[in-house]
């Protein structure tokens, strides 16, 4: 995905390892690749930042962290997105290549499990949740609910919700589980169409970004383990890193940024801010 | 004969049953002097006829070119395996096309008595001006979006069969079916009726001479008689069934379960078409998954082949009985 933005003439600073401008040329795009997970935010923010300043370009393309954190050790693009952090061996790589690359954090991904609003279930462990979802449990009996089969709904495979939740909640975080999601898992193409499960069916159970859960729908509290608390999902919880099913989004530049790219970054952080919410993510807090 | 709109799975027998008064049209324009605009219209109509036939033959070039890297690169038992992960290199297709199967047999199951019922009713019992009605009413039907049909289907359908059969959920092989049933229905009883229109009347007239009543006549001698008409009714009504996508991919659940158990169609299911259509969009041109993805076009495409060769050989044999049509 690229997004063609707005061009202008550039008489701006630009970062110390661009090209100088030719004069009578396109101006410097701001060049931006990465997570599939942060391609559709990236992409409202450079949307709208251009209308703040029409005289920046931003190319936004996906691909996934690795790509994208690749292509910034290569100096191919400018602001890696990442939905995780950069690892040690990608720190390394990027320091061979004389880069220090410095982290932001942009946004938080919080998933919110959600059941029909008469199910009497309130909380549930990650343990549990990765037994429902992986076909273990099978009966709401079970986890304290009435007697109805478990009805799980989820996000198609190729949603980058499906591999975060796969991951980190089904896997529980260990990269050498193999655990897949129950074949009878429903996956439904859309948020909307999960709600809309959710909202008319009494035994089903479904998860969502955050930002898309809608009234209708009963939000389940998730605690890591069984004596710890059941935190509800909010934008105080998440940010203050009591909601477990919650991670932080991040985008990584070469060495301190400056002219564009830090108005850039400076802006995601405070005003862009502002739309996190409506593309299902969590803002940052302050 | 009924001179009504038809929609473009009906063309198909229509179009063969035509085949010969456009020859005689051609046969008497050349007692005729040579026309210049004869000659270019005539010609243009050959091109944009054998060109139908030459994209035919590119899609299905371009389906193998895509799709047949897939049965190298995927090994057989994996391909043919129960468990569908694209995402964790799990390519099984068993789980989508028994889905197709199972949905698309029940659909026909229930669209079949209920399709040829309306076209003997339609032909035979209903006086004129109900039939008047009737038939460009069910082929309206035929108009309504997939879309549409599957958001009805989603909000309304669910539920009841949810509620009314007791099934966990009411996204199920059987609500796929029940919509695929209805989406069918009207080429169904358009074709079953033309058939039936074919029987020559001398047939009926026969029938209640020999002291038959009505309803014998009907079902012992014209049903009979149109039975090469109804099966290809059928088929195609199968043709549209297994290739529907839109409606299937909104009601049925899309779970790659293997349909196998008892209770398998009160439960979801995964379709090939609906596969196709939820992963085409992200997966990236050139990989396994991608190839997978045609191949399992292909799997359709070879489904779709040989029911229409099982209709094509219906006919034949058929004709060679001597029979009608």
């Amino acid at each position: 995905m690229i997004a063609a933005l707005s061009l202008s003439s550039c008489q701006r600073v630009h970062p110390p390892n661009a090209t100088p401008p030719v004069p009578g040329t396109a101006p410097q795009t701001i060049e931006n690749k990465g997570s599939d997970t942060l391609v559709n935010l990236a992409l409202a923010w450079a949307e709208a930042y251009i209308q703040a300043r029409p005289d920046v370009r931003i190319s936004v393309t996906g691909g996934g962290s690795g790509t994208g954190i690749a292509a910034m050790i290569n100096g191919t693009v400018d602001i890696a997105n990442a939905s995780r952090a950069m690892t040690e061996e990608e720190l390394r790589a990027s320091r061979v290549n004389g880069i220090e690359p410095i982290e932001f954090v942009v946004a938080r991904d919080a998933i919110a499990v959600v059941v029909h609003p008469d199910n009497p279930v309130d909380g549930l462990t990650l343990q549990q949740i990765s037994d429902i979802y992986t076909g273990k449990i099978t009966n709401w009996r079970e986890l304290g609910g009435e007697d109805r089969p478990i009805v799980l709904l989820s996000r198609e495979s190729n949603s980058g919700t499906y591999i975060y939740f796969l991951e980190y909640v089904l896997r529980m975080g260990d990269t050498r589980s193999d655990l897949l999601f129950s074949p009878d898992t429903l996956l439904l193409p859309s948020s909307e169409g999960i709600t809309a499960e959710v909202r008319q069916n009494p035994n089903a159970i479904g998860y969502e970004g955050l930002g898309y859960v809608t009234g209708n729908v009963k939000v389940l509290g998730v605690a890591v383990r069984e004596q710890d608390p059941y935190v509800m999902p909010s934008v105080e919880t998440v940010n203050d890193g009591l909601y477990p099913v919650s991670r932080p989004l991040y985008m990584y530049v070469r060495g301190e940024p400056v002219g564009e790219i830090a108005d850039y970054l400076n802006w995601i952080l405070t005003d862009g801010q502002e739309i996190v919410l409506e593309l299902g993510f969590v803002p940052l807090e302050g | 004969m009924c001179g009504a709109r038809m929609n473009d799975q009906e063309q198909q027998p229509r179009r063969e049953a035509r085949v010969e008064p456009v020859s005689t049209a051609r046969g008497l324009g050349q007692g005729r002097d040579h026309h210049w605009g004869e000659f270019l219209v005539e010609n243009a109509i050959r091109v944009l006829g054998f060109s139908a036939i030459g994209f035919v033959v590119l899609i299905f070039l371009f389906l193998l070119q895509e799709g047949l890297p897939t049965f190298f690169r995927v090994e057989l038992p994996i391909l043919f395996g129960q468990r569908w992960y694209p995402t964790f290199d799990l390519y099984g297709t068993m789980p989508l096309i028994l889905g197709s199967v199972l949905v698309t047999i029940v659909a026909i199951a229930i669209a079949l008595p209920l399709g040829v019922a309306t076209a003997v009713f339609v032909r035979e019992v209903a006086p004129n001006w109900a039939r008047e009605i009737l038939k460009p009413m069910i082929e309206t039907l035929a108009g309504i979006p997939s879309v549409v049909l599957g958001f009805f289907g989603m909000t309304i359908v669910a539920p009841l069969v949810r509620d009314v059969l007791g099934a966990p959920t009411g996204l199920t092989a059987f609500t796929g079916a029940l919509l695929l049933a209805y989406m069918s229905l009207p080429t169904i009883i358009s074709v079953a009726e033309d058939a039936l229109d074919a029987v020559p009347k001398s047939y009926r007239d026969a029938g209640l001479a020999m002291g038959a009543t009505r309803w014998q006549t009907i079902w012992r001698v014209v049903v009979p008689a149109a039975r090469s008409g109804i099966i290809t009714a059928i088929m195609l009504g199968m043709g549209r069934a297994i290739g529907e996508t839109m409606a299937v991919m909104m009601v049925t659940g899309n779970a790659a379960r293997m349909p196998v158990t008892a209770d398998s169609l009160f439960r979801p299911v995964r379709t090939m078409t609906a596969t196709i259509a939820a992963e085409m969009g992200e997966v990236a041109r050139g990989s396994t998954h991608y190839h997978v993805l045609f191949g399992v076009g292909i799997i359709l495409f070879v489904l779709t082949f040989m029911i229409n060769l099982a209709a094509a050989s219906v006919i034949f044999q058929k004709r060679r009985r001597g029979g009608l049509r």
